[in-house]
């Protein structure tokens, strides 16, 4: 079908990034960590390395996709109007929002499998698991990109996105599971935690490449963030029809 | 058989408690050049934007190809070729990118997007500049980018809301020259514009908007003997003592109109009018006799001061 034609990803980025942030933290607070007494027992017997490095493709996903979500979108809602020459033509606002769905898609696909390639130069996390982290990031990166682009399409500045990023994004890097369980939360954050797409996209990523998740718990996640999805969509069909056909 | 391509009655296009469009009819005919001409804010992109089915209708009829907008918006789509007021163009992308681009929209194939491209930027005579990104094109140039891809669909109908705005003359003509080759193929032309030569140069049939509704319609000639005299003739007295001369002035012609810096007096005969003021002893700074135009329709339908 005719979709929007897919940028040059920054195959450098893809790959560059996890490193870094492997490197800066995985390894380097992986040593103060694994000293620590009972540190394998709150990360169910994993080093630190490998808890974190796991969570990697989720995170980075989260990232990659929502920063599409915003400025370029914006870009194609308000600067260039290029989602409104595509509606003039047969195309209309619902295929707009499927088509930035699947470009979203695309984009934390490559950034994705990136992460997956690195992380199988590390004995802790090679395995099998990795193939099936990739569409766990995958769908963690369009839990976050397809609602935020509703919300983008809502917007004719974007004034409101480095608060999101600071107040939305950040807050569930560094909470969601990321770094630490959740269990070591305030016991009144957990089950915010709980809501938030990036610790069910944590958990199933986490889980695949260390096989450690049962097949129901996998479920739920996928559930949940297929729910942040669909219903991101929905919201994308009302707010792109609003913006596009006034 | 001969249905007309364009119906619309009563149509209505509010934007909350806003009344872009008031109740308007109108028909358009395959094969002609219609125009909308109407100042600011008169509802001439708010009326296209419904012709092209991507703004619902309030309320009224309107029916595209014997098609309803709201239930056939994609198939009416298919068969309108838009050029917008503001390009839409990948800035981007090259010439012939923003074209081949496009015609995926309409699920052509790539190689028949790309011989329908390389004849329509022939056409638009840019076919040198087809591998150069569109960004530092020139304002006519993109302009001419915008129409090559409204085409590259092979509209039967070609929505164009002022295609020559902010084109210096010679831009002007040469798009001019292509809208009537255009015309000539056969193509139904709707087009919006603020210029009175563009729409008697180009339009077979003309509504004036003012404010939502529509004010008058007909062809340009038609128009201009209707709503305006042979000849006008314009004085300047000097800023500020035009007003002076309403009076005198309105007595020898059918009617005086006041500009801020001239006034208008609408006769069938401009040199005599000047010639019997002369004799009043009434001078103005300059005087000059021209045929009416358009213009002059305009001016008077879309209100300036007017004394009858
Ligand atoms: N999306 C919108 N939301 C709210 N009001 C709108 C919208 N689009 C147009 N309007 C209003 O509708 C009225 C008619 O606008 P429209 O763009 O149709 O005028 P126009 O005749 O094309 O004017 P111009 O010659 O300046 O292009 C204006 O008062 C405008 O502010
Ligand atoms: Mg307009």
């Amino acid at each position: 079908m005719f979709y929007r034609r897919i940028w040059k990803s920054n195959l450098v980025g893809a790959f560059f990034q996890p490193v870094l942030y492997l490197l800066g933290i995985g390894l380097g607070v992986g040593a103060l960590v694994d000293q620590g007494p009972n540190s394998a027992a709150v990360l169910d017997g994993f080093s630190y390395f490998a808890f974190y490095s796991s969570a990697l493709i989720a995170t980075m996903a989260m990232f990659t996709a929502s920063q599409e979500a915003l400025w370029p979108t914006m870009d194609g809602f308000q600067w260039s109007h290029a989602y409104r020459a595509m509606t003039s033509t047969p195309i209309a606002p619902r295929d707009v929002a499927t088509g930035l769905t699947i470009f979203y898609a695309a984009k934390t696909t490559v950034g994705a499998i990136g992460v997956a390639v690195v992380l199988a130069f590390f004995d802790e996390t090679r395995s099998w698991g990795l193939i099936g982290a990739v569409p766990a990031g995958v769908l963690t990166g369009l839990a976050f990109a397809v609602p935020l682009a509703a919300w983008t399409s809502s917007r004719t500045t974007p004034d409101s996105f480095p608060p999101i990023l600071r107040f939305i994004i950040i807050p569930m890097f560094l909470f969601g599971g990321a770094f630490y369980p959740i269990e070591q939360l305030p016991d009144w954050l957990e089950p915010v935690a709980w809501v938030t797409p990036l610790w069910h996209g944590v958990e199933l990523a986490r889980g695949s490449i260390l096989q450690t998740l049962p097949e129901g718990r996998g479920l739920l996640h996928v559930g949940v963030l297929c729910a942040y999805i669909v219903l991101g969509w929905m919201a994308c069909v009302v707010t792109f029809e609003r913006r596009l056909n006034p | 058989m001969n249905e007309p391509l364009i119906t619309a009655r009563s149509l209505v296009k509010k934007f909350g408690d806003l009344v872009a469009v008031d109740e308007i009819d109108f028909d358009v005919e395959q094969g002609e050049a219609f125009g909308f001409l109407g100042p600011n804010g008169a509802g001439k992109t708010s009326s296209m934007r419904m012709i092209g089915c991507v703004s619902p209708t309030t309320s009224g009829r309107l029916e595209i190809f014997g098609l309803s907008p709201t239930a056939d918006g994609r198939a009416i789509r298919a068969r309108i070729g838009v050029v917008p007021q503001m390009d839409q163009l990948d800035n981007e992308l090259t010439v012939l990118e923003n074209l081949v681009i496009y015609a995926r929209y309409f699920d052509i194939p790539r190689d028949v997007a790309r011989a329908r491209a390389a004849e329509l930027l022939e056409f638009v005579q840019l076919t040198e500049r087809k591998d150069d990104t569109v960004d530092p094109l020139s304002g006519g140039q993109k302009r001419r980018v915008s129409i090559a891809r409204s085409l590259i669909s092979e509209p039967e109908l070609m929505l164009l809301d002022e295609p020559t705005t902010g084109l210096d003359p010679q831009a002007r003509h040469v798009l001019w020259d292509r809208l009537y080759q255009l015309k000539e193929r056969g193509a139904t032309l709707v087009l919006t514009t603020h210029y009175m030569d563009e729409a008697e140069q180009l339009c077979d049939r003309l509504v004036v908007m003012n404010g939502g509704k529509i004010v008058a319609e007909g062809s340009p000639r038609n128009l201009i003997t209707t709503y305006a005299t042979r000849e006008v003739l314009e004085m300047r007295f000097g800023r500020g003592h035009n007003e002076e001369h309403v009076s005198e002035v309105s007595q020898v012609g059918e009617r005086v109109e006041i500009l801020p810096d001239r006034l208008l007096v609408y006769a069938h005969d401009g040199e005599g009018a000047l010639a019997t003021l002369r004799e009043r002893n009434i001078i103005p700074e300059s005087a000059l006799v021209r045929r009416s135009s358009l213009e002059d329709v305009f001016l008077r339908l879309t209100g300036r001061t007017l004394v009858d």
